[in-house]
C-alpha cells in the first residue's frame, strides 16, 4: 500500500483548482444560507452564468477574456435579479423551489442544440482562458513541495485562485462584522422582528442574493477557466448538495467555515478515491467485489455517511459554536 | 403622578362614546377595514389616539385587536381605509416606513433575535445607520463613529431595564420576561414617537409586570404616546389613561378606566348579551 500516494492524492484534491471553484460557490452560498437564512438549492446556476459568460464571451464572439469576467458577474447578477424580484416576496420555500428549477433549467437550455451555436450543445466550449495563462510570470518548469509537484501553470492558476479566495474571505469578513452584516443575520432569525425595527428586509435579501450569486459565479468561473473547458453536464444539481455538504461540514454562517469545509470535503473525497484504487490494484479487494468504476458511486456513498454523522456528533460544523445552533429560532 | 395627570386630565373632558374625537390626537384612522373571506376581523369607522396617553385596546378574543395591530403598523398589507400618522397619511406605507414615521410595534409572541446578542439586538434598532448600506459597510472609517454613538445608547438603554449583565449573551439565553424588556429597549432604539405594544405581559412574572408597567408609564411621561393590546385587567386599570373596546371588529365602547369597567356595552361583549336578562328574550348564544 502506498499511503504516501494516497494522501498526495488528497493533497492535490483540497488544493485544485476545482476545490478553489467550489470554495468560492460556498462562500457565495454561505452568505445566502449560513447569514441570511436563504434557501438558495441552485447555487450552481450561478456558477454555470458565470462560466459560459467568460466561455460564451471568448470562444463564441472573440472577446477578451477580461470583458467574459464582468459579463459573467453581470449575469449573475441579472440571474439573482429574476429569481428574487419575485421569489423572495414570498415565504422563503418559494425561492429553494424556483432556484432549483432555475439550475436545471439553465443547464438543460446551454446544453440544448437550439443554445448551441452560442454554447456549444452537448460539446461545450474550449479555450477560453488563455489571456489569465499568458499573463504567467512563473518560470517553467516542475516545482516540488515535498512530495506533491506542480506545474508552472498550475502555480499561476493556484495563487490567482487561492488570491482571490482570500480577497472573498476578506469581503466578506468586512461585509458580516458591520451593521449590514447585523441587519442580514437579523433578517436569518426574524423578518419581522427587522421589519418592525424600520429595515427594508426585501431589498437586504436581494442584495444578499445578488452578492453571493456573483461569488458563486466567480467560482464557476475559476475552474472552468482552468480547465479551458465549460461543459453543461459538469453543473448538474448534485454541484449545489456538494456546496451544502462543505458549508455544513466547516460550519455555516461562519467566515472561514467554507473554505475549510472545501479543502476537507475535496481531500477526503480524493484520498478514499485513491485508497479505493489502490485496494483495488493490489488485490485486497478483489475484481468480483468491485471495479475501477464503481469508486465514484462509492466515493458519494461516503459522504452521505460522512454527513450523517456529522448531523449527529457535530451539527454546527467544525467552525460551529455548539450553544449558539441549540438556541431556539424562534 | 402629576404627569398621569396631565394624561388623564387632557382626556377628562372627552364623551365616552365610540370613536370620539381627542383633543390632540397623534394617530386619526378612518374606515379601517380588514376582512379574511367572509369574516370581517376589522372594521373600525373612526378612532382616535391622544398624544401622549396611553391607550388600552381590550376586547375579548378575535374580536380584532392584533389584526389593527398589524394593519395599522404595515404588517398586514390586505388592509383598506385611511389613516394619518401626526396628520401626514400613513395608510398603506410598508411595514419598515411606518416604523421610520416612528410608530414601532413589539410582538404578542416575543420576537428577540436568537443568535445575535442582547446588545446587537439593540443596535440593530438604530435608524438612519451608514453602514446599513452594502457598499458602505465595507469602509468601517465611514460608520465607526456611529456606531460608538450607537452602543453608547444601547448601552444606557440596557442599564435602565437591568439587562446589562447580560449584554453579551444571546439573546436567545434570555428568559421570556427578559425577551419582554429587551424587545421594548429594542423598539426604543428607534427613537418611537408611538410605540404598539401587543401584550406586552403576556409571559411575564408578577415581579416583572411591575417593573415593566413602571417602564411603560415612565415613556409616557417622557412623551411617547402608547397603544397596547392587554388581556391583564389590572394592567388595563392600573396604567391606562384610556380603554378603547373592541369587538367584531367594531369599536364598542371608549372611555377612561374606571369608566370602562361598568359600561353595558364592554359587559355584553365579554359576557354574551343575556346575563341578567330575563330568558324570554332570545335563546342562541
Amino acid at each position: 500500500m502506498d499511503y504516501s500516494s494516497i494522501l498526495t492524492s488528497g493533497v492535490y484534491g483540497a488544493l485544485g483548482p476545482v476545490a478553489i471553484g467550489y470554495v468560492l460557490a460556498a462562500i457565495g452560498l454561505n452568505i445566502h444560507f449560513g447569514y441570511t437564512g436563504l434557501l438558495n438549492f441552485g447555487q450552481v446556476a450561478f456558477m454555470l452564468v458565470g462560466a459560459y459568460g467568460v466561455a460564451i464571451s471568448v470562444s463564441t464572439f472573440g472577446l477578451s477574456m477580461w470583458v467574459g469576467v464582468l459579463v459573467g458577474i453581470l449575469a449573475a447578477a441579472v440571474l439573482a435579479l429574476i429569481l428574487g424580484i419575485p421569489a423572495l416576496r414570498l415565504r422563503s420555500d418559494y425561492l429553494a423551489i424556483s432556484t432549483i428549477a432555475a439550475g436545471e433549467v439553465l443547464r438543460l437550455f446551454y446544453r440544448s442544440s437550439v443554445a448551441e451555436p452560442l454554447t456549444g450543445g452537448v460539446y461545450g466550449l474550449q479555450r477560453f482562458g488563455d489571456d489569465l495563462l499568458d499573463l504567467n510570470p512563473v518560470p517553467p518548469g516542475i516545482y516540488e513541495v515535498g512530495p506533491l509537484a506542480f506545474t508552472a501553470r498550475d502555480v499561476w492558476l493556484m495563487s490567482v485562485g487561492w488570491g482571490l479566495v482570500a480577497l472573498v474571505v476578506i469581503l466578506v469578513y468586512l461585509l458580516i462584522h458591520s451593521p449590514w452584516g447585523r441587519v442580514i443575520r437579523a433578517i436569518r432569525e426574524d423578518e419581522e422582528a427587522a421589519r418592525s425595527l424600520g429595515k427594508n428586509v426585501y431589498a437586504y435579501k436581494l442584495q444578499s442574493l445578488v452578492l453571493g450569486g456573483v461569488i458563486g459565479a466567480l467560482g464557476g468561473m475559476v475552474f472552468t477557466i482552468h480547465q479551458q473547458s465549460a461543459h453543461p453536464d459538469g453543473f448538474d444539481p448534485v454541484v449545489t448538495f456538494f456546496l451544502y455538504t462543505m458549508l455544513v461540514l466547516g460550519g455555516a454562517g461562519r467566515v472561514f467555515g467554507p473554505v475549510l469545509g472545501g479543502l476537507l470535503f475535496w481531500f477526503l473525497m480524493l484520498s478514499f478515491d485513491a485508497f479505493l484504487r489502490e485496494l483495488m490494484a493490489t488485490g485486497y479487494i478483489p475484481p468480483e467485489i468491485l471495479v475501477p468504476s464503481d469508486v465514484g458511486a462509492l466515493r458519494l456513498a461516503l459522504v452521505g455517511l460522512g454527513l450523517l454523522l456529522l448531523m449527529a456528533f457535530r451539527p454546527q460544523g467544525i467552525l460551529g459554536n455548539r450553544r449558539e445552533m441549540v438556541l431556539d429560532v424562534r | 403622578m402629576s404627569d398621569r395627570n396631565n394624561a388623564t386630565a387632557a382626556l377628562a373632558d372627552v364623551a365616552a362614546e365610540p370613536g370620539v374625537a381627542k383633543p390632540d390626537p397623534l394617530l386619526v384612522a378612518d374606515n379601517v377595514q380588514r376582512s379574511f373571506g367572509g369574516l370581517h376581523a376589522v372594521d373600525v369607522d373612526h378612532l382616535e389616539i391622544q398624544r401622549g396617553a396611553i391607550t388600552a385596546l381590550i376586547g375579548p378574543n378575535g374580536a380584532g385587536k392584533t389584526t389593527l395591530f398589524n394593519v395599522l403598523t404595515g404588517f398586514d398589507r390586505g388592509g383598506s381605509g385611511d389613516w394619518r400618522f401626526e396628520g401626514k397619511k400613513m395608510s398603506r406605507l410598508p411595514a419598515h416606513r411606518v416604523a421610520h414615521r416612528g410608530m414601532v410595534r413589539t410582538f404578542q409572541l416575543t420576537k428577540a433575535l436568537s443568535r445575535l446578542t442582547v446588545l446587537e439586538n439593540l443596535q440593530l434598532g438604530a435608524t438612519e445607520q451608514r453602514g446599513e448600506a452594502m457598499f458602505a459597510s465595507v469602509v468601517r472609517p465611514l460608520w465607526r463613529r456611529q456606531e460608538r454613538a450607537i452602543i453608547e445608547r444601547a448601552d444606557a438603554l440596557l442599564a435602565r431595564f437591568r439587562l446589562d449583565h447580560l449584554r453579551d449573551e444571546f439573546a436567545g439565553t434570555l428568559s421570556g420576561g427578559q425577551r419582554k424588556l429587551l424587545e421594548l429597549a429594542r423598539a426604543l432604539m428607534v427613537q418611537p414617537r408611538m410605540l404598539m405594544l401587543d401584550e406586552p405581559m403576556a409571559g411575564v412574572n408578577p415581579a416583572l409586570t411591575q417593573s415593566l408597567l413602571e417602564h411603560i408609564t415612565d415613556l409616557r411621561d417622557e412623551g411617547t404616546t402608547i397603544c397596547f393590546v392587554e388581556h391583564d385587567m389590572d394592567m388595563v386599570m392600573g396604567t391606562s389613561d384610556w380603554v378603547v373596546c373592541l369587538a367584531e371588529g367594531q369599536v364598542i365602547a371608549e372611555g377612561p378606566p374606571q369608566a370602562i369597567g361598568s359600561n353595558p356595552a364592554v359587559i355584553d361583549a365579554y359576557l354574551g348579551k343575556q346575563h341578567g336578562a330575563p330568558p324570554a328574550e332570545e335563546l342562541t348564544s
